[in-house]
């Protein structure tokens, strides 16, 4: 197999004396969706946010394309190729739906490809389009949910994070959510490494996944196995 | 018209206008203020301070000859890069400290600017030089100077700049994102610590600015003369709204507007009493400011 486009080894992650994340190592290849799962607390967020440079690592590697991760700035990791929509989507309530898209694409200079992208976001998320005028404050937690990850789509990444696009979500959004997911996957062949608690819907669309609890991986595997798996079922899917 | 009616109009519009001229230069100050605030939820209280140095730099560069129309920007220029030094070897490292040791840290800022400028230019207030000729325009018994007028016009464009800027660049929408979630703009791609530092610098540009606008309008400037504009353009900032742009520029006018007429119709000690009450009942009764809602619009 080649190299793994992400690369996580060992990695520790300390919140003052909490020590948070326990020597991880996580990989995810080129074109894969590669889902963790665990409740909450488990530090899924703190992975993530390791990944993009919000929070310092205590010891171990985040290599990315080869190439540490874990010494840039959150702001120079976008720059590398890796975006986030971030857990609580955090979309600008102040800026429009498009001030909020063109915040995702701060970085580019190649107005035809970031105009090919919005267009391509507003066919897979039509309610942005008719409504790219207002104030993302004035959007219903889906429709944020989904700016948010049309936002991060905006960055062009190799690598896009998502944390928990399910949370707080309508059920019939949720499904259009990860639909959009899956098509960006399959269609733009782009690599998603998507943190869930919803585990049945994200093992539903991930080729693998990774169990996280309290900061250690307990489980991984290929997504097919994991969704018959019977602890997996008792303590994840509710049965 | 009955004759004391018609003075008693003549004096009210004189007094307006010598607010509004007050007031522009409150909310010029103001304005800075309120986005230091609204970025990184700092109230500077060194930010006068940018007002003096801005004053002192358009000073030494008429005095030396240099005219007006160069001096402005160049004390907008000075005070700016300053504030930026300020906030990158004294505020940022407190960054992450919590906001009374960053409080404390502004009010330390504040009276060294102070002192220094004791210490190296001197105590004694100096005289601005009279960089353009008074003329005085009389409409009835209203008059009317041109140094109110630059002070208007310079004031109208330095802010519809600032509505051009924060409202439709590319810059002003990354301010905005950094003012709502530092993580979230970084997570953009925005270096939010380029973003804080550059609305330093147009904070006390604008800051510098009022500080030359002064000079031109009293014809003196002195090291301490930030310290109680400072604090009503924080007045001002609080009673618009702080962290609220729009809501910076109606406070200073507002609060430019009540003193001048308090000054004109009852007495002029109570000039300051009037601000730093004003003050008192915006906390009391509607500490979000006069535009302030739940949901703010903050740079």
């Amino acid at each position: 197999m080649s190299d793994p486009l992400l690369h996580v080894k060992d990695m520790h992650v300390h919140y003052g004396a909490i020590h948070a994340i326990h020597g991880i190592d996580l990989k995810v290849f080129e074109g894969e969706i590669v889902t963790i799962l665990g409740s909450n607390g488990a530090g899924k967020t703190t992975t993530l946010h390791s990944i993009s440079g919000l929070i310092p690592i205590s010891s171990g590697e985040i290599l990315f394309d080869g190439k540490p991760l874990h010494k840039l700035p959150a702001h120079q990791i976008v720059s590398s190729g890796v975006a986030q929509s971030p857990e609580g989507r955090m979309v600008f309530p102040d800026l429009t739906i498009k001030e909020n898209l063109e915040m995702g694409a701060y970085l580019r200079t190649d107005e035809e490809g970031i105009e090919e992208d919005l267009r391509y976001m507003f066919s897979l998320f039509p309610r942005l389009e008719e409504r790219q005028k207002q104030l993302a404050g004035t959007l219903s937690g889906g429709e944020q949910q989904m700016l948010a990850i049309a936002r991060a789509y905006m960055a062009a990444p190799k690598l896009l994070l998502l944390d928990e696009p399910s949370l707080g979500i309508a059920p019939i959004l949720v499904q259009a959510i990860f639909d959009a997911i899956v098509e960006i996957n399959k269609k733009k062949k782009m690599t998603i490494l998507l943190v869930e608690q919803n585990a049945f819907a994200a093992l539903k669309i991930a080729h693998r996944g990774y169990v996280l609890m309290t900061g250690e991986i307990t489980m991984q595997g290929e997504a097919k196995e994991l969704i018959t798996n019977d602890e997996i079922k008792k303590a994840y899917l509710g049965h | 018209m009955d004759e004391n009616l018609a003075y008693f109009f003549y004096d009210l519009v004189t007094y307006l206008l010598n607010g509004l001229t007050q007031g522009s230069i409150y909310a010029l100050i103001a304005l800075g203020y309120t986005m230091v605030y609204g970025i990184i939820k700092l109230i500077n209280f060194a930010h006068g301070e940018f007002y003096m140095i801005g004053a002192f730099i358009g000073f030494f560069a008429i005095t030396s000859g240099v005219p007006f129309l160069v001096a402005l920007p160049l004390a907008m220029l000075g005070a700016g890069l300053l504030a930026v030094i300020v906030e990158k070897i004294v505020y940022r490292p407190i960054r992450d400290a919590g906001r009374i040791p960053a409080l404390i840290t502004a009010l330390g800022t504040s009276l060294f600017f102070q002192y220094f400028g004791q210490q190296t230019i001197g105590a004694d207030p100096k005289a601005f030089p009279q960089a353009i000729a008074v003329k005085t325009y009389q409409f009835g018994e209203i008059y009317i100077s041109n140094i109110q007028l630059i002070i208007f016009g310079s004031t109208i464009i330095l802010m519809c700049f600032l509505w051009w800027l924060v409202g439709y660049t590319k810059t002003g929408k990354a301010m905005r994102a950094t003012s709502f979630d530092k993580n979230a703009a970084e997570l953009m791609g925005i270096n939010t610590d380029k973003i804080i530092s550059f609305t330093f610098f147009v904070g006390a540009a604008f800051a510098g600015a009022a500080g030359v606008l002064v000079g031109l309008y009293y014809n003196t400037v002195e090291p301490m003369m930030g310290l109680i504009p400072g604090l009503k353009a924080f007045v001002a900032a609080v009673l618009g709204g702080i962290g609220i742009i729009p809501g910076a520029v109606l406070g200073g006018l507002v609060l430019g507007v009540a003193e001048n007429l308090v000054v004109g119709f009852w007495v002029s000690t109570y000039r300051d009493a009037i601000a730093f009450g004003i003050l008192i009942v915006i906390l009391l009764f509607k500490p979000a400011g006069i535009l302030g809602t739940n949901r703010k619009e903050k740079v």
